[in-house]
């Protein structure tokens, strides 16, 4: 009994040494700002967080990618200083908000479709062929409408796999959105939303849940954002866009999808989603991401964490962003959301 | 030794023969997931491995190198504070519910611990993030430590209770003819008997917890830098993993093994270290 | 008799705390999962719809699922552990108990997360490549054994739940052998008895309740298991009594969906899904104890 008690002073003497005696980063008059929400931009986040303490000492920002709607409601309930979403706020949420809660847009990214073929080929994939892959209407790749656009392609008599996601997530939120828009059928089938009732396939966790079930799987086709596609080295599709060409999803291609939107964007308060953007060269399953910067933030909080918003609008950030694959906002989106930030007026 | 003997004889012995190789081949069934799953993780984990993961911080996406020592140390002051709230409350709970079978209350509380080791430990993150967190404005150590010690008070508890029904009752008949009062019986001369056994259960309960990811994302949330007080966020080993382990990055992929490693080794090391301290006479 | 009267006090007071707290749990459980309750019903539990866009909520794919899991774990996990714990209290050199021992729980203290991924990355293709082409190969025509080649469903899952429920039982049932006295080993090998016979009747008969402990305690951590079994089951709430079909369980649906989980409907739903969690919990410890005390009666020392 007394040799666990001495064990367990031993050892918190030699945490509460350890985090003594290694070099605070923390300085004394340090602020910590706490944010959460997507997993998404968590990346890229935990970088501009990085860069930015170089230029501003005087605050710490903490952010852990939880999910948009937790990020939501910690939000809400108080817990953290801002939030951080793929979807907007609802009117649900907005309603539940003591305070306004400003969408600042950050930056772009696209929801790639990723599959497991042997040869890998690349293939072009239109929007009622996607849907009905999804609805497990078309089972085999090599079915007659699938291989109607891929004509150089030798496509396999190999079943189709559907994996999506299983922990709720922006990415399934635009996802579906898509489908909801191209496909009558599944609007009325399964609709939109973070979670939804797959018709068919498995269901993996996050991202990188998804991306594993397609490597490992041949014949798996599922839905990642595209930075894991790119980073697990998996083959994209191009898809057949509004304008009727086929897109591969690519920084550029994102921008394209918002480029043509500009002022939508901004009349729509930043609040837009860029599914199915109309313009040559974009890439229809786009998305921007957004920190939610409540009103009533604390003072002492407020006003660096503006400091850090002028920053990331600024091209160093927006850089740095298109570096790790993330596709940077459009000029005109920037200069209207510092305008935005500088309007702010935190309680 | 078996020739020459009737025929009875030479079946038992070969039942037992028979019976101590299957026992011997579920032992190695035992064992081998278990080394195929540590060898997975040193492979993965000891090229990331270095200096620099104990003592510097984690480095954002895109940068090469960085570090866990916030989530180290952070593991292990959480580990050790949800160790004092519920070690000692775990083994008089044992205690209790073992030593005094005829009281209602008691068999109250073994039906109570008994459920909650079945809780989902997310759902126990949640009652500390309704509790806690929301009261107290924001993610905080203490929260954190309460979810783990919520989650290791059944299992010290129950692994006591079972080890002191184990011990026969003339010990405790003889140290209450000494004349020495009941508890003293119980706590000195009882849980001394069982003090080995009950360090496994309690070393089981420290091993749970040490890697449970889920309640620590809605206590103690997670932390990029060192935290300075214990009512702000915490960085924890699992929570730390889990992100690295899901992101799409190389590089974080083997920092989390690199991590999980550490976690494990840290947890044999208290292990070891109670085992030793506590080493008299073992069988 | 004062200071037992004060430690009595004192056990008392710790109890009502433990067991006032596990109420608040309880009742925090209760009131978030009202509201689903409150439109469902008692028929919450047997209903199989999960539709979150729809706002259609049910629990019986899940229950399914865990219980199916969980039990299929312990059923693959208690002979090997027991085994193992023989093994190294009876039959092992004297050298190489110790450390097997430290190995084993060791093991114990690996994330789940990590357990979930070596599942993808090692188990899941073991049994796409070799469990199920023997099973499924030969056996096929049974349902139990129908079902698609992916390697992720019902089977890895509880492949999964066996290996990280190991280390409990086989420690737990280790210090419960050790605790049998030596003169009841000495007493049957005596009496002529073989290595076997020693073993079952001076240390398995009477270790029947700790094993049981061991057991309730291994099937309680699976019950409640999250990272490691969503990622390898395949999440799909379906029932199918096929172990290469993928399945949900309850605790896995309540990670998966909490953080995102839009809307108040969708919340209490899942909250409701936990309290069901409970219900089974509280079904399985109360029989666990019905049946030690029945065999304890029975083969009490």
């Amino acid at each position: 009994m007394l040799a666990k008690i001495m064990n367990r002073t031993v050892a918190a003497v030699v945490t509460f040494g350890f985090m003594g005696l290694t070099p605070a980063t923390l300085a004394k008059s340090e602020t910590l700002i706490n944010g959460a929400g997507a997993t998404f931009p968590q990346p890229l986040y935990s970088r501009w967080f990085s860069d930015y303490r170089a230029i501003d000492k005087s605050i710490a920002i903490n952010y852990q990618g939880v999910g948009s709607s937790g990020g939501i409601r910690q939000l809400l309930t108080g817990t953290v200083d801002f939030g951080a979403s793929d979807e907007p706020m609802n009117a649900e949420e907005s309603a539940k908000a003591k305070a306004q809660v400003h969408h600042i847009p950050t930056a772009m990214g696209a929801v790639a479709l990723s599959y497991n073929l042997p040869g890998s080929p690349g293939l072009n994939l239109a929007p009622d062929v996607i849907a009905d892959m999804f609805l497990g209407k078309i089972t085999k790749w090599n079915d007659a409408r699938v291989t109607a656009t891929n004509a150089g392609v030798k496509l396999p008599d190999l079943a189709i796999m559907i994996a999506y996601r299983s922990d709720g997530s922006g990415t399934t939120a635009i996802m579906t959105e898509y489908l909801t828009e191209t496909s009558p059928q599944w609007k009325t089938k399964v609709g939109q939303g973070k979670s939804v009732k797959w018709p068919t396939g498995l269901g993996g966790k996050g991202n990188a849940g998804v991306a594993g079930m397609i490597k490992q799987n041949p014949g798996t086709l599922g839905y990642v954002e595209l930075v894991y596609a790119v980073s697990n080295k998996l083959p994209v599709a191009a898809i057949k866009n509004a304008a009727g060409d086929f897109v591969t999803p690519s920084n550029a291609a994102v921008s394209a999808a918002a480029k043509a939107r500009t002022r939508e964007i901004i009349a729509a308060d930043f609040k837009l989603s860029l599914v199915n953007s109309p313009g040559k060269g974009a890439y229809p399953i786009s998305s921007m991401t957004w920190l939610l910067v409540p009103e009533n933030m604390p003072a002492g909080k407020a006003g660096p964490f503006a400091g850090f918003l002028k920053w990331a609008m600024g091209d160093a950030a927006q850089n740095t962003a298109e570096s790790l694959n993330y596709a940077a906002l459009p000029k005109e989106v920037r200069t209207a959301a510092l305008d935005r930030i500088r309007k702010i007026k935190f309680k | 030794m078996s020739e020459g003997l009737p025929r009875v004889q030479r079946r038992r012995h070969f039942k037992s023969v028979m019976a101590n190789a299957i026992i011997a081949i579920l032992a190695g069934f035992a064992i081998l997931p278990l080394i195929l799953v540590f060898s997975y993780i040193a492979r993965a984990g000891l090229p990331a491995l270095n200096l620099d993961f104990f003592y510097k911080l984690p480095a954002p996406a895109g940068e090469l190198g960085g570090g866990m020592a916030n989530a180290i140390a952070g593991s292990l002051l959480m580990v050790v504070m949800s160790g004092l709230m519920a070690i000692p409350p775990g083994l008089l709970c044992g205690l209790y519910v073992a030593e005094f079978p005829n009281q209602k209350l008691a068999l109250a509380l073994r039906f109570v611990i008994d459920l909650l080791t079945g809780v989902p430990s997310i759902v126990i993150g949640l009652f500390a993030y309704a509790v806690l967190v929301v009261p107290m404005g924001g993610f905080n150590a203490w929260a954190g430590s309460a979810a783990l010690a919520i989650i290791m008070l059944p299992v010290v508890s129950r692994t006591t209770e079972e080890i002191l029904r184990l011990i026969p009752g003339q010990l405790r008949e003889a140290g209450l003819a000494l004349g020495l009062p009941r508890w003293k019986v119980l706590l000195r001369l009882i849980i001394r008997a069982g003090r080995s056994a009950i360090a496994t259960g309690v070393f089981l309960a420290i091993a749970r917890a040490s890697g449970e990811t889920a309640p620590l994302l809605f206590t103690s949330f997670n932390n990029q830098y060192w935290t300075k007080s214990l009512s702000e966020p915490v960085a924890s080993l699992p929570v730390q993993i889990y992100t690295y382990a899901i992101s799409p990055y190389e590089e974080w992929h083997r920092l989390a093994w690199a991590g999980s490693l550490v976690l494990v080794s840290v947890v044999f090391a208290i292990n070891l270290l109670s085992r030793l301290l506590l080493k008299r006479g073992a069988k | 008799m004062r200071s037992d009267d004060v430690f009595n006090l004192t056990l008392r007071a710790l109890a009502l705390t433990v067991i006032g707290g596990f109420l608040a749990l309880t009742w925090f459980l209760w009131k978030s999962a009202m509201p689903a309750l409150h439109v469902a019903g008692v028929a919450f539990v047997w209903r199989t719809e999960w539709d979150p866009v729809l706002g259609e909520f049910g629990a019986l794919p899940f229950l399914w699922g865990t219980l199916v899991s969980s039990l299929l774990a312990l059923l693959m996990s208690a002979p090997v552990s027991i085994g193992a714990a023989l093994f190294l209290t009876d039959i092992a050199p004297r050298g190489i108990r110790a450390p097997i021992a430290f190995l084993i729980e060791m093991l114990a203290a690996i994330p789940s997360v990590v357990y979930g991924i070596w599942g993808i990355f090692v188990l899941a293709p073991f049994v796409r490549e070799y469990v199920h082409p023997l099973l499924n190969g030969h056996l096929g025509f049974l349902p139990l054994f129908d079902g698609p080649p992916f390697g992720l469903g019902m089977l890895t899952a509880a492949m999964v739940l066996a290996v990280m429920i190991t280390p409990t039982i086989t420690a737990v049932c280790r210090e419960v052998f050790r605790s049998v006295p030596d003169p009841l080993r000495e007493a049957a090998t005596g009496l002529g008895a073989t290595r076997w016979e020693t073993i079952r009747l001076a240390v398995l008969k009477t270790s029947i309740s700790g094993i049981f402990g061991a057991m309730i305690l291994g099937l309680g951590r699976a019950l409640g298991e999250t990272m490691a079994v969503t990622m390898v089951i395949g999440n799909r709430p379906d029932i199918s009594i096929s172990l290469f079909k993928p399945a949900a369980t309850m605790a896995s649906v309540i990670a998966n969906e909490y953080a995102e989980a839009q809307g108040d409907a969708h919340l209490s739903a899942l909250a409701a899904i936990g309290l069901v969690l409970l219900l089974v919990s509280s079904i399985v410890n109360i029989g666990a104890r019905w049946i030690i005390k029945h065999t304890e009666s029975k083969t009490h020392v």
